[in-house]
């Protein structure tokens, strides 16, 4: 592969490092990705947690849907990521709760959920023209492309959902690891599984803006599962994990800098290479 | 609509492709292996991408991807992905399907990373090929495969769905009851790996005609069906093969009679429809 005219790495790392924030788009990536990291890590751990990591796929594939419908309709597409996300949310909770079924069953039916919005989706697509044009930036992300408005309404949600985990954290911890005490203390269960949900819908609507719709559990379960594998300690386990969030991110943006492939390749490599090295350690602990 | 060459295409390639997802997925459902199904329908798209990039036939990379995808999936699979689980009663299954699940997801975001790479692989390669492999991978095209396409299609298709159907009573007894299988001299493992590899078949052959993204529904939605209305486990092995076949045709019916609706989301929307009414109707019929 010839190098391409673009920056070139040395071995002096503190130019290759001041490199990096030479441009405003760099920036504004590194920015977002860090917000990123820190609401998907947060949220990410309680997910793995809870075990519903297929309905966080099934959640980051609502996007898809959002942003054609958006398209469509002629709206922002960060509009239709956060209302579909939120529809399918409650689509989730809605399909999972009732009664009490079998874990094949309850996975049958989000998925019949997942493929069903993205039917729609590739509807909505075909209805706008069939001009994919943007597809690949759907899918895969779009990084380098983050305005400064689309970095302020992260940062607000990042935020908000934060400080609706803390509000939550002690009944939801709770429901979350023993849900059958809990709900014979009281705790409302279900009702928690709905919110939870919700936010989690929130945010893989705004990660998913940044990553893209295929990419988001690079950041959402992959840090949380390393962490998960390596320390049973609650707090320094939701340590870890936001911290290897953000050196996902940022080493995978670094990276991406000074080559000519897609950020969103490393993020995930960087990923899975943590996830595969702590399950290694943990095992080896036995 | 029969006199359309195109249309008999699909027909035909539809059909036993619809009834190799309906069988496969009723087994998909009962072993709590939905997310396994879809990390292996979007593994297909990597295939097809690094195909496209290397500059060979896209379904070489599709089966390739697929079938290894399977084989790794059934040979990780419970014993060693799950292992952490510390069972607590009835809880414990799905506690070690949920560690499953996070593993499977894991693995299936590289894999997903990869795609990007072969993208932009293949994009540099074969200028301005790689949108049109990737929304054809990704949403499938029954519509347009060639009668040559079509009838190896079908003939793969009616050859896992018997397949399924040969291993199916060896294959219920370890998805139901493992230990005691294992201790019968039914080889468990093996089972567990041949079914994934036949799964890593289905979900190559459905991407061509409903799409990698699509699959899933094909696959999950007429066999949750099937698991809601049918008692008996052959019942409900025939009954998933039939809703998905049904859904087959009447989405391509649907998507020929109305030409912006595309044959996937019809197909996806019907086999969906399936499962709500089972719902509706099953109700609380059993279990």
């Amino acid at each position: 592969m010839p190098a391409e005219a673009g920056p070139q790495l040395t071995w002096d790392v503190a130019h290759d490092v001041s490199e990096l924030f030479e441009y405003h788009f760099m920036i504004n990536a590194l920015l977002a990705g860090g917000v990123v990291a820190l609401l998907a890590g947060a949220v990410g751990w309680l997910m793995v947690l809870r075990g519903e990591a297929f309905a966080g796929h099934t959640l980051s594939m609502m996007a898809f849907p959002g942003a054609a419908a958006a398209a469509l309709a002629g709206v922002p597409g960060a509009w239709g990521y956060f209302v579909f996300c939120g529809a399918g949310a409650g689509a989730i909770a809605g399909v999972s709760g009732a009664g009490r079924r079998s874990w094949g069953e309850q996975s049958a039916a989000i998925g019949s959920v997942q493929a069903l919005a993205l039917a729609v989706g590739f509807l909505f697509v075909n209805l706008y023209g069939g001009v994919l044009g943007d597809l690949e930036s759907l899918l895969f992300g779009d990084l380098l492309g983050v305005s400064d408005g689309q970095v302020l309404v992260l940062a607000l949600v990042t935020a908000v959902t934060l400080l609706a985990l803390m509000a939550l954290a002690r009944p939801l911890l709770f429901a979350s690891v023993d849900p059958d005490v809990a709900a014979a203390r009281g705790v409302p269960v279900r009702r928690l599984g709905f919110a939870f949900l919700l936010l989690l819908a929130l945010a893989v609507g705004a990660t998913s803006q940044i990553t893209g719709v295929l990419l988001v559990f690079a950041l959402l379960v992959a840090p949380a599962a390393s962490a998960q594998a390596l320390t049973a300690r609650p707090l320094a386990s939701l340590a870890l994990t936001v911290l290897l969030a953000l050196l996902i991110v940022w080493l995978g943006l670094g990276i991406a800098y000074f080559s000519v492939y897609p950020a969103g390749f490393f993020i995930a490599t960087i990923a899975f290479a943590i996830y595969v090295l702590a399950r290694s350690i943990a095992w080896l602990r036995g | 609509m029969f006199t359309q060459e195109f249309m008999r295409n699909a027909l035909l390639a539809g059909t036993f492709v619809a009834l190799a997802c309906g069988v496969s997925g009723w087994f998909v459902v009962l072993r709590g292996q939905v997310f396994a199904g879809d990390a292996l329908s979007h593994v297909a798209f990597p295939g097809a991408l690094a195909a496209a990039a290397a500059g060979v036939d896209q379904r070489i990379g599709l089966f390739t991807a697929t079938i290894a995808a399977g084989a790794a999936i059934g040979l990780l699979g419970r014993g060693l992905l799950g292992g952490r689980a510390g069972g607590g009663g009835a809880s414990g299954g799905a506690v070690a399907a949920a560690q499953q699940d996070t593993a499977v997801g894991t693995a299936f975001t590289f894999i997903l990373g990869l795609g990007v790479f072969f993208l932009t692989l293949a994009g540099k390669s074969a200028a301005g090929g790689s949108g049109i492999v990737g929304a054809h991978t990704l949403f499938g095209s029954i519509f347009g495969l060639s009668a040559g396409e079509a009838r190896l299609a079908g003939a793969i298709g009616l050859a896992v769905a018997l397949l399924v159907g040969a291993i199916a009573r060896p294959l219920l007894f370890s998805s139901l009851a493992p230990d005691v299988a294992a201790a019968r001299g039914v080889p468990v493992r093996l089972l567990g790996v041949a079914f994934a590899a036949l799964l890593g078949v289905v979900a190559a052959e459905a991407t061509q005609a409903v799409g990698a993204l699509l699959l899933l529904g094909l696959l999950a939605a007429p066999a949750a069906a099937a698991h809601r209305l049918a008692r008996s486990p052959f019942a409900g092995i025939a009954l998933a093969g039939l809703l998905a076949v049904a859904a087959m045709w009447g989405g391509l019916a649907l998507a020929y009679a109305i030409p912006s609706l595309p044959p996937s989301t019809a197909v996806i929307a019907l086999a969906v429809a399936t499962y709500g009414g089972a719902a509706l109707l099953g109700g609380r019929a059993h279990r």
